[in-house]
């Protein structure tokens, strides 16, 4: 890397002050998050707030690590993964083809419109104590209703996906002599993808949320929402901040990890 | 005929489409009303006329993609329902199935008809060569120039062997020399396979370049206001614009639809 800058000084220099560019671009997103430490960070030292209600940030992510090392932040933390993921694939596996069902006939979408932009705009929290009566406290319940929330998003998504299909593909594969089941396996199924991505998306989103706010709620042995809420109970709000920033951290690599999926996917979106 | 390995057209007879008595409203617009055309066999025709004259929907009719009102429509004398179409679409990005590659998209209307991947396999591969396409066909439609896409889209047309080639403002969503890249190609197909080509154009030099003939609709309700022949051997190059005959059924086009338009 030397010796070509003595003998192309100006090219090197100019490219190292890309470089440096480019890096400082990458580097970007995390001036917000030293932003808010370190507001954070004021906020603790100043004294305006008890120390009992905010620790510095240095403190909860102290605990943080070694909650997660050698506490018990990991049983939490699967707890609530392996119950949003078991509502999520409840969901999607009734949600993507009945959504495509409904979609592919719109006058029957139609006939349903009302029940599921109803029940979607009813904050799922609200329906938890219904569960409870059907499904007692039980695992089942915190797994069935977030499984409801996300399974309405899913649906509405993949029939709107199936509805808003490019009509000329249509076209295209009735001339080309496709029958309806061809059109519907060969060309809407594949132009609705795009758009229940985005419902798998939003769907395992409020799966976790609504885990969450069941475990707080219903009570549970393991969990992360049981944690917040127990650690809230007894002042450990080391704890509590912890156990906030890893929920965040986990909704966050959710919605990562299913853009990437999606991109992946999807790979004709946008193009 | 090119030989594409299916059953070929039984000696095509000398009148391709015949349409009689087709009438066709939208609402209380009167589109067609009792309209009869008759197209050859192994001729290259324009579709011409003004806007909103139903040049694209009288393919679209004739290729049963929408509905008429009455009349008969029949292809190498049988109804539409078992002919073989090709069809071609004024955008390409729209009508090409960007999930699929390109070989998949063109294998398309054989797979549809459930032949053996092998075969389809075989008949795409032979496609290509009668035609001298070039092209990383393993590639998605969205990674090609509009260009080649819409030639994508015009192999994806003929793949299956159709009797009939339809063609809607194939060049309308191209630039200038991506046109003329088509435009050479399309000719060199039609030239090739010999089959007979029906293009809906809305540009009058288009339209007469390529054409045999040249059909010059009228306003609303549509009817044939000429027929017009160009007969300039081929394959016709730039020098084809500027030859005396050109010029000459290019004005006469011209005059026939500006005295339509006075009406």
């Amino acid at each position: 890397m030397i010796t070509p800058a003595k003998t192309l000084p100006k090219p090197l220099g100019h490219r190292a002050a890309l470089d440096l560019n480019l890096w400082i671009d990458r580097l970007l997103p995390l001036v917000g998050v030293i932003l808010l430490f370190s507001v954070w960070w004021l906020i603790a030292v100043s004294g305006w707030v008890s120390p009992v209600l905010l620790p510095t940030p240095w403190a909860t992510l102290q605990t943080l690590v070694s909650a997660v090392f050698t506490g018990t932040m990991l049983t939490s933390f699967t707890a609530t993964v392996v119950r949003t993921f078991q509502a999520f694939v409840l969901a999607a596996v009734i949600g993507v083809p009945l959504g495509v069902a409904l979609g592919s006939s719109e006058r029957v979408y139609r006939s349903v419109e009302f029940l599921i932009d109803f029940f979607r705009s009813t904050p799922a929290s609200a329906l938890i104590p219904m569960f409870i009566l059907f499904f007692g406290v039980s695992d089942i319940s915190k797994v069935v209703i977030a499984a409801f929330s996300a399974l309405l998003l899913i649906l509405f998504n993949s029939a709107y996906g199936v509805m808003n299909a490019k009509r000329s593909r249509i076209l295209a594969a009735k001339v080309m002599g496709a029958n309806r089941w061809q059109v519907f396996k060969d060309v809407l199924l594949w132009e609705s993808m795009p758009q229940t991505f985005i419902g798998l998306r939003s769907g395992i989103s409020i799966a976790l949320v609504i885990v969450i706010v069941a475990e707080m709620f219903i009570g549970t042995q393991q969990g992360l929402g049981k944690r917040i809420i127990d650690a809230q109970q007894i002042l450990n709000v080391k704890d509590m901040y912890a156990s906030i920033l890893m929920t965040g951290l986990l909704g966050y690599s959710l919605n990562m990890l299913f853009l990437m999926f999606e991109k992946r996917v999807i790979h004709w979106s946008g193009k | 005929m090119f030989k594409l390995g299916l059953p070929q057209t039984i000696a095509p007879p000398e009148n391709c489409i015949q349409i009689e008595g087709l009438s066709k409203s939208f609402g209380d617009q009167v589109l067609y009303d009792n309209f009869d055309l008759t197209l050859p066999g192994d001729k290259f025709v324009s579709i011409f006329g003004p806007n909103g004259c139903g040049k694209s929907t009288l393919i679209n009719m004739i290729s049963g993609l929408i509905p008429f009102d009455s009349g008969r429509i029949s292809i190498n004398g049988k109804p539409i329902r078992r002919s073989r179409i090709g069809y071609v679409f004024q955008n390409y990005r729209d009508s090409l199935f960007p999930w699929m590659t390109a070989f998949d998209n063109i294998a398309y209307p054989l797979q549809v008809k459930g032949m053996k991947a092998k075969e389809c396999h075989e008949i795409v591969e032979n496609l290509i060569k009668t035609f001298d396409i070039r092209l990383d066909l393993t590639r998605y439609p969205y990674s090609f120039s509009g260009g080649q896409q819409q030639l994508i889209s015009i192999l994806r047309a003929l793949v299956a062997d159709p009797e009939v080639l339809f063609l809607d403002e194939p060049f309308s969503a191209l630039d200038f020399e991506t046109t003329l890249f088509v435009r050479d190609k399309l000719q060199e197909i039609f030239m090739t396979a010999k089959l007979p080509m029906v293009m809906v154009v809305h540009n009058l030099e288009e339209a007469v370049y390529l054409a045999d003939t040249v059909l010059l609709l009228s306003k609303r309700p549509t009817h044939l206001v000429a027929e017009v022949n160009f007969e300039a051997p081929r394959p016709r190059t730039p020098d084809t614009l500027s030859s005396p005959e050109f010029v000459q059924i290019s004005r006469q086009c011209l005059d026939i639809f500006q005295e339509e338009m006075r009406k």
